[in-house]
């Protein structure tokens, strides 16, 4: 499936990019691409449709009722729709996104076949956040929320998120 | 036609919701923080699917009309789920060894309803691929791990699924409703892939270093609503605040 360019009011952009995701208050729903189309009706009532990042996001609901307070505190009474298709992928995180995310201590989602690589066979491509080494080892598959995985860096010692690509 | 839709879907989601609940067991009592969280996230993943079949489901329904009613307000009989994921995580390789069988076919089922003509069950089904092959990721690796491990992993992964391997046929199983389903377009014809199911587990189950069971006597009920002993123990779990304080909210 082609993903479809999301459709965002140029007026609510700057409104929108206000609103973090609240388990990487770094990362910007816009950057997340998360946000799949805002439109403002004749009477001024704006409509926003999100996608989750996986279905059992719990982010969701909060993400939903921040967007609904950001947009009151600029005058427009709003709904938040939550649709499924077409599924998020990692692709619509965005270059600033990323680069929130590593500098965050989050290592960004490589491409799906070298992901694959890293989880499955084990091989050493995610470069720590803190020290750039790809010296890395998976810990667990699954990391603090289910949109990441556990790393831990070899030669700085340190453990870090890595967020896993999703296609 | 609604409420053969609403019965359908049922019978896909109870099996996520229950076995989902026997996942967030675990929570605070993995047997290591990794598979704790590896676990639980599981269940997280599970459950979000639940929510999306459900709040369809509860658009389908006269009685139960939001997806808190669905999961929470039937009685036992009207669950639907299979045997398998009511079972106990009576050890890790039983928790491993269900989720296993499970996800083989989770992930089969999930295939077949992206070609679905009920354009809500595709974008439920599109969504939960990426999940669900995660998941069998996770159990075929723990499969191979337990059973080319020690001798002591190696006879309890083998003891679990000998033991779980009289449920695996009852995912199979078509009711009347899900033949009528078939015929419909929207629901799984599951016998298209049963052999594949099988040799999946085959394959892994030799890596593993493991015997595939021969035995070809199965259990069966849970798609008609007849459960095994445990299921009530669940739902009082599941149900308990439900029942205690009726329309409660978050």
């Amino acid at each position: 499936m082609t993903p479809k360019e999301p459709h965002i009011a140029p007026e609510l952009y700057a409104i929108l990019a206000k609103v973090s995701d609240p388990e990487i208050p770094v990362l910007s729903i816009m950057d997340m691409g998360v946000v799949r189309s805002a439109i403002i009706d004749e009477n001024n009532y704006v409509t926003v449709q999100i996608t989750p990042t996986y279905s059992g996001c719990p982010a969701m609901d909060v993400i939903g009722d921040d967007i609904k307070s950001a947009l009151a505190a600029a005058g427009y009474s709003a709904t938040v729709e939550l649709v499924l298709s077409p599924a998020w992928t990692t692709d619509w995180i965005t270059k600033e996104g990323r680069k929130a995310l590593k500098k965050y201590g989050i290592a960004p989602p490589l491409t799906a076949e070298a992901d694959k690589d890293v989880l499955l066979h084990g091989k050493r491509l995610v470069p720590c956040p803190q020290c750039k080494s790809t010296h890395t080892v998976l810990v667990s598959q699954f990391g603090s929320t289910a949109c990441k995985a556990l790393f831990k860096c070899l030669d700085c010692k340190e453990p870090f998120d890595y967020f896993k690509c999703l296609k | 036609m609604k409420q053969d839709l609403y019965t359908y879907i049922l019978g896909i989601a109870d099996n996520n919701l229950i076995l989902g609940q026997r996942l967030g067991e675990l929570c605070g009592h993995g047997p290591s923080l990794e598979t704790d969280i590896a676990c639980t996230n599981i269940s997280l993943d599970l459950l979000g699917q639940v929510r999306s079949y459900y709040q369809y489901a509860a658009q389908l329904n006269e009685r139960l009309t939001s997806e808190d009613q669905i999961a929470f307000m039937r009685t036992e009989r009207e669950y639907l789920n299979v045997l398998l994921v009511e079972q106990p995580n009576t050890n890790f390789a039983y928790t491993i060894a269900r989720q296993f069988l499970y996800d083989i076919f989770h992930k089969l089922f999930i295939q077949n309803l992206q070609n679905s003509t009920d354009q809500t069950l595709v974008a439920i089904a599109n969504k939960a691929i990426k999940e669900v092959s995660y998941h069998q990721r996770f159990s075929s690796d723990w499969i191979v791990r337990l059973g080319d491990g020690t001798d002591e992993s190696h006879e309890k992964i083998q003891t679990a699924i000998d033991d779980l391997w009289t449920y695996t046929n009852e995912l199979f199983q078509l009711t009347p409703n899900d033949e009528q389903m078939i015929k419909a377009g929207k629901g799984v014809n599951t016998a298209l892939f049963k052999d594949t199911y099988y040799a999946q587990i085959n394959s892994i189950l030799n890596e593993a270093t493991l015997a595939t069971p021969q035995s070809k006597w199965f259990q069966k009920g849970g798609k008609e609503g007849i459960h095994t002993e445990h299921m009530g123990y669940i739902l009082s779990d599941l149900q308990y605040m439900q029942r205690t304080y009726p329309n409660m909210e978050w």
